[in-house]
């Protein structure tokens, strides 16, 4: 990506290089806001099974981008807006959806056929389709910046905000239900939420990928972790450091951040898994045990 | 309950139904699949508001009691992958409802102590830090009285808590809520597709069946003859030499039905 720069091995000196240029700062910062938020939503969208609804909302995304571009107005704005509203009309169909990933996979075929629409009327190809769905962390503007900010800082608060009660509603939705947890909200609130997550991780990797950093450290974190505090922050620390060491290897590497911040993203949940597997002998080493003693 | 009515659109679930629970009584519910059962227990729950009669719970509407009534609906056997600790679904018991994060205050010591109570009432303890997805469908049978427990409640609605367990943890489970109902003065109302691993334990009966329920004692509603009319099907009741009451017939309709 940059012809000036060589890998160092000197830290302070990699440091230094990695951050004396305004796009590598903003592109840090834009990675730090993204594994934030991803990093918190993902905790229960992995919980309550709606990855592929959280998945479906990136393509909305897309087609809001896209539509946005055409309409001249700034790409993140249609990016929230739309799938902010996608993301109402999911959460308030919640439990009709559950489960019906037939109705899920239309909506999210459907989308990304009408980004492909609006972008061919706007532009034509481009490098904007390009950026859309793959991302492109080092072309952002401050105004995107600032946006992203503000989304990030409203989420994570209504995330404080709604925790206890969702993760209630996620763990035991009836019993929530029969104390009062007002379930449908839940829902909706939270989705709107997830939006903000799919808008911000669709600015660093793209509407296709977005789903990886809403999706792999939250489940990493949830194998490793059994306590929902824990396993969030946990979470958001594997979002960070994915999101970090991914940008950093793109800066002296001449692949996209994508690429890294995927693979990284893949790695992460295969180690965790990993982990889990090694983690757990005594379940796997105990039956044999058993039925031997059954047997005589 | 009086005079009270349920329907959804034009049709009664049941009507008429004069019902009445006291302190420490242990009422189990039986009927048919589809009688409505469950209709009776969220109801009771005000989460179904009766299209005629009145609905009390301890002396409120049942909306205005619900903190003082503790449930564990019919139970799906929890995802094994599900990485919670056992500890912290019963934790939610108590302050899942309540907004914003939970921070280390003296409240929450507090609240560490009743959920250690209740985990040890249920006899739960020995796998309170387990993930909730590696136990067994007892243990998170157990685990879901406990969060049902956990606030301390003057009514107790249990939804099928015996069905997918084996028959000992059916005895062991019967005999557990029989206890919270005697010593804890707690009002139990449970419903059941199979009365027999209940027999020792109960008070009173009240079937779902036809468009209405009854209730009676033990010995006027478990007869061949009761029985069979609430099932429409050929039920005997037997007594072994120890007096023990067994019911036979029930086991290969349920089969046929579920």
């Amino acid at each position: 990506m940059t012809e000036a720069s060589n890998f160092s091995w000197n830290p302070v000196v990699d440091w230094q290089e990695l951050t004396g240029h305004a796009f590598m700062r903003d592109a840090l910062i834009a990675g730090t806001i993204a594994a934030v938020v991803c990093g918190v939503v993902g905790y229960f969208v992995v919980l309550r099974g709606l990855s592929f609804a959280a998945d479906a909302l990136t393509h909305v995304g897309f087609a809001g981008a896209s539509g946005a571009a055409l309409a001249g107005v700034s790409p993140i704005a249609g990016l929230l807006l739309l799938t902010g509203a996608a993301a109402g009309g999911i959460g308030a169909l919640e439990r009709y959806l559950r489960g019906r990933d037939v109705v899920v996979g239309m909506i999210l075929v459907q989308a990304l056929g009408l980004g492909v629409l609006f972008l061919r009327l706007s532009s034509g190809y481009s490098n904007q389709t390009y950026a859309l769905l793959f991302g492109d962390i080092l072309a952002l503007s401050t105004h995107d910046l600032v946006v992203l900010g503000v989304a990030g800082a409203v989420a994570v608060s209504a995330m404080v905000a709604i925790f206890r009660p969702l993760l209630f509603a996620s763990l035991d939705g009836e019993v929530a239900e029969s104390r009062g947890v007002p379930l449908r909200g839940l829902a909706i609130a939270f989705l709107l939420v997830v939006a903000v997550a799919v808008a911000a991780a669709t600015q660093v990797i793209g509407a296709l990928l977005a789903i990886a950093l809403i999706v792999a450290p939250a489940a990493s974190a949830q194998r490793l972790c059994s306590r929902s505090g824990l396993a969030i922050l946990l979470s958001v620390a594997l979002a960070l450091l994915i999101t970090w060491v991914g940008i950093a290897i793109a800066f002296w590497q001449p692949y996209p951040v994508s690429f890294f911040i995927t693979s990284l993203a893949a790695l992460t949940y295969g180690a965790s898994r990993a982990v889990f597997w090694l983690r757990s002998p005594r379940m796997v080493a105990s039956r044999p045990r058993l039925r031997r003693q059954e047997a005589i | 309950m009086r005079r009270a009515g349920v329907r959804f659109g034009a049709r009664w679930i049941w009507r008429h139904v004069d019902l009445e629970v006291g302190e420490g009584e242990f009422l189990v519910v039986l009927g048919p699949n589809g009688a409505g059962k469950t209709t009776l227990l969220r109801s009771l729950l005000g989460l179904l508001q009766p299209g005629e009669g009145s609905i009390e719970v301890l002396g409120h509407q049942p909306r205005r009691s619900r903190r003082q009534v503790g449930y564990v609906p019919q139970k799906r056997t929890l995802d094994g992958d599900l990485n919670v600790r056992a500890r912290d679904l019963v934790s939610l018991g108590v302050d899942g409802t309540r907004w914003g994060i939970p921070l280390p205050t003296r409240t929450r010591r507090g609240q560490r102590q009743m959920v250690d109570d209740a985990l040890h009432a249920v006899g739960a303890l020995d796998y309170a830090d387990h993930p909730v997805g590696r136990l067994s469908g007892g243990e998170q049978q157990r685990l879901l009285l406990a969060q049902a427990l956990v606030t301390k409640p003057r009514l107790l609605l249990l939804d099928e808590p015996l069905a997918s367990l084996d028959l000992q943890g059916q005895a062991a489970i019967s005999a557990l809520v029989g206890g919270i109902a005697r010593n804890g003065g707690i009002a139990v109302v449970l419903v059941a597709h199979d009365v027999n691993p209940l027999v020792g334990v109960l008070d009173r009966v009240a079937y779902v069946a036809g468009g209405g329920i009854t209730a009676g004692s033990a010995d006027q509603v478990i007869t061949s003859e009761s029985l069979s009319r609430l099932y429409r099907y050929p039920v005997e009741v037997l007594r072994d030499s120890r007096g023990r009451v067994v019911v036979v017939g029930l086991e290969d309709r349920d089969a046929h039905h579920d």
